[in-house]
């Protein structure tokens, strides 16, 4: 995908967001050497007495993190959100069930990133954070509901999870509408009845491609920005399920555990409703372009019309 | 029980002290400043102690009765002495920190709580049981006066480091004191956690190892010895002090020189004999994590009487 010449990622979205929380003196940032990439770097150039390098250890940033929050601060630690993973016991036994307020960012989340390969490519992040008690789990879809999904965590009384993108994608919201938006409430960004598509992250510019495609055919699709997975916006999803009678999850994430796997469990025990995933289905990523991997791992739009037919015939 | 030595100015103190120069505040928040404890005073103390972890590991039937025996001596050094806190009120901000990592040795910190009167003999009773106050392993969200949520090993250090750095940029002058198993420096942590210490320069906090030379399984000779812990930490940019850990006059020398000392971060290695005062128990590595049956209670209250 080529990037487009306005926006910004979402990583860069996190990075501001920092900058304007500096006016409150609680707020610390934490980084492990990938301060550049996460966009720390921003609060770290204007804040230095407050920025704190933890050098290559993420599980040593976790608990930092968790001490000074213990300690009157508001910690935002970040790194790239496959390693945070190295961390997950760090974050589950001594964040989360303390229920000390961190707020962690993985950064270059899903395969929706640079050419590194599976190594890098975080695809099960958002699963195994959603399983832990206390945590909010975010995933915004552009630079500016980054920054406001971001600032708005300074007043929020859990610890969170926030995978943000490296790439540049073409902006879902504007600076006049992106305020609109609440942590655990999802977003609508289109009407339509015939099919929900319900996206996250970098998923939801490609929802809006496919919607477009689906319109051509008749097809009214209505978009949701599911900016917050956890905690789950279920009263929409259930909206979502008698308004258009089938759904389809997107996201770029393992199909077992994130958004599809959370949607899937609301509705089989709310309202069981036809539900189609698209998503990596169960396997690892590979290096590659990253519009010549999505197509290869059948996460673009074309899957997205696929799956919508597919969820469409089935209610 | 102590809180009868608690001076009437203590609560007063809380008050009348915001506006009286910081050092003097130090003193009069240290407990064992104020009632002067001998070292006679302490190892009594810590006897107590004793009688409450092996009581309350016997009545829960499950804990760690080897490393809380261990422990103690130190812990019971530390509070009675230099460690700055008010057992009024627990959550008092600027308090000192205690971070006990090794988490398991959960009941010589609830001994030691039970002796400042901050949490109930019955408190200490429903040890393990379903809503109590004295989880399994310390935890902060459960019992006053416990400063981190332990349980899984190697986490603690990091977390002191975290309070340490969170001190210096309030300018406070709270001391950060984490105590270790031996055991646990296996754990890749403990050492991010040192290197970083040393790399931003941080002298408000201390470290305090445990060094009983047995873990869960065995020995550590025979599951993995470490060697000198000591000379290890001094590599990573620590200053270090060598401690018979039952010994109260070298336990005490030894926190004062630490607290008194905010320069530089210190490594207290605590020679200690796990199970520690009940003979059965000691240097046995079956109760590491084995309570004492009906029989072996009465045998280790007589030798604790």
């Amino acid at each position: 995908m080529s990037a487009p010449s306005t926006g910004g990622a979402s990583r860069d979205g996190y990075g501001s967001a920092l900058l304007k929380l500096a006016s409150d003196p609680r707020v610390v940032v934490l980084e492990a050497d990938l301060g550049k990439s996460t966009k720390s770097c921003l609060f770290r150039a204007e804040h230095p007495e407050r920025t704190v390098s933890m050098g290559i250890a993420e599980q040593n940033m976790m608990l930092v993190s968790a001490g000074m929050a213990s300690s009157g601060k508001i910690p935002f630690a970040s790194t790239f959100a496959i390693f945070t993973e190295r961390a997950f016991e760090q974050v589950r036994n001594g964040i989360a069930r303390p229920g000390l307020v961190v707020h962690i960012c993985g950064s270059h989340g899903g395969i929706h990133t640079g050419t590194d390969g599976s190594s890098a490519q975080s695809i099960e992040d958002l699963g195994i954070y959603r399983t832990i008690p206390n945590m909010t789990v975010l995933h915004p879809c552009d630079d500016l509901s980054a920054e406001e999904l971001t600032i708005q965590l300074l007043n929020h009384d859990n610890p969170s999870y926030t995978r943000t993108a490296r790439n540049k994608v073409p902006r879902v919201y504007t600076e006049d509408n992106v305020s609109e938006i609440k942590i655990g409430k999802g977003n609508v960004i289109k009407e339509g009845n015939d099919v929900a598509i319900i996206a996250c992250g970098v998923m939801v510019n490609e929802a809006k491609i496919a919607a477009q495609k689906l319109s051509e055919e008749g097809i009214n699709a209505c978009i949701v920005d599911m900016h917050t997975i956890k905690p789950l916006d279920g009263d929409l999803i259930q909206e979502l399920a008698r308004q258009c009678g089938c759904i389809v999850t997107v996201e770029d994430h393992s199909v077992i555990g994130g958004l599809g796997g959370g949607v899937a469990e609301y509705l089989s025990r709310n309202i069981p409703t036809p539900l189609e995933m698209v998503g990596v289905n169960d396997r690892f990523g590979e290096s590659g372009d990253t519009s010549d991997l999505m197509s290869h791992l059948n996460i673009d739009y074309n899957a997205i019309v696929s799956a919508s037919h597919a969820a469409i015939k089935r209610k | 029980m102590l809180v009868k030595y608690q001076p009437m100015y203590w609560t007063i103190g809380v008050i009348a002290l915001q506006t009286i120069n910081s050092q003097f505040q130090r003193q009069v928040f240290k407990w064992g400043a104020i009632i002067s404890l001998s070292e006679g005073q302490l190892m009594e103390i810590a006897r107590k102690c004793r009688i409450d972890i092996v009581e309350m590991v016997h009545k829960a039937g499950a804990g760690h009765p080897g490393g809380s025996l261990s422990a103690i001596d130190f812990i019971v050094g530390l509070y009675g002495t230099e460690f700055r806190f008010d057992a009024k009120n627990p959550n008092w901000e600027d308090r000192d920190r205690f971070i006990m990592s090794k988490g398991h040795a959960s009941p010589a910190v609830y001994s030691m709580l039970h002796q400042l009167d901050i949490i109930t003999k019955s408190d200490i009773d429903s040890f393990r049981t379903l809503g109590s106050t004295c989880q399994g392993h310390v935890d902060m969200k459960w019992t006053e006066g416990v400063d981190f949520s332990a349980g899984s090993l190697g986490m603690g250090l990091s977390f002191g480091l975290g309070c340490a750095i969170a001190a210096r940029m309030d300018s406070s002058e709270r001391n950060i004191w984490v105590m270790i198993g031996d055991g646990e420096t296996q754990e890749g942590q403990i050492w991010e956690a040192a290197m970083a210490t040393d790399f931003h320069k941080i002298g408000n906090l201390n470290v305090v190892i445990d060094r009983n030379r047995i873990q869960n399984d065995d020995f550590m000779d025979v599951q993995m010895e470490i060697g000198d812990i000591g000379a290890k930490f001094q590599s990573f940019g620590w200053k270090v002090i060598e401690i018979d850990g039952h010994n109260m006059q070298e336990i005490t020398n030894a926190i004062g020189e630490a607290s008194s000392d905010q320069t530089e971060p210190y490594a207290i290695v605590a020679h200690t004999i796990k199970g520690k005062g009940v003979s059965f128990m000691e240097n046995n590595p079956s109760f590491h994590g084995k309570a004492p049956s009906d029989e072996e209670l009465v045998i280790a209250l007589e030798e604790l009487s």
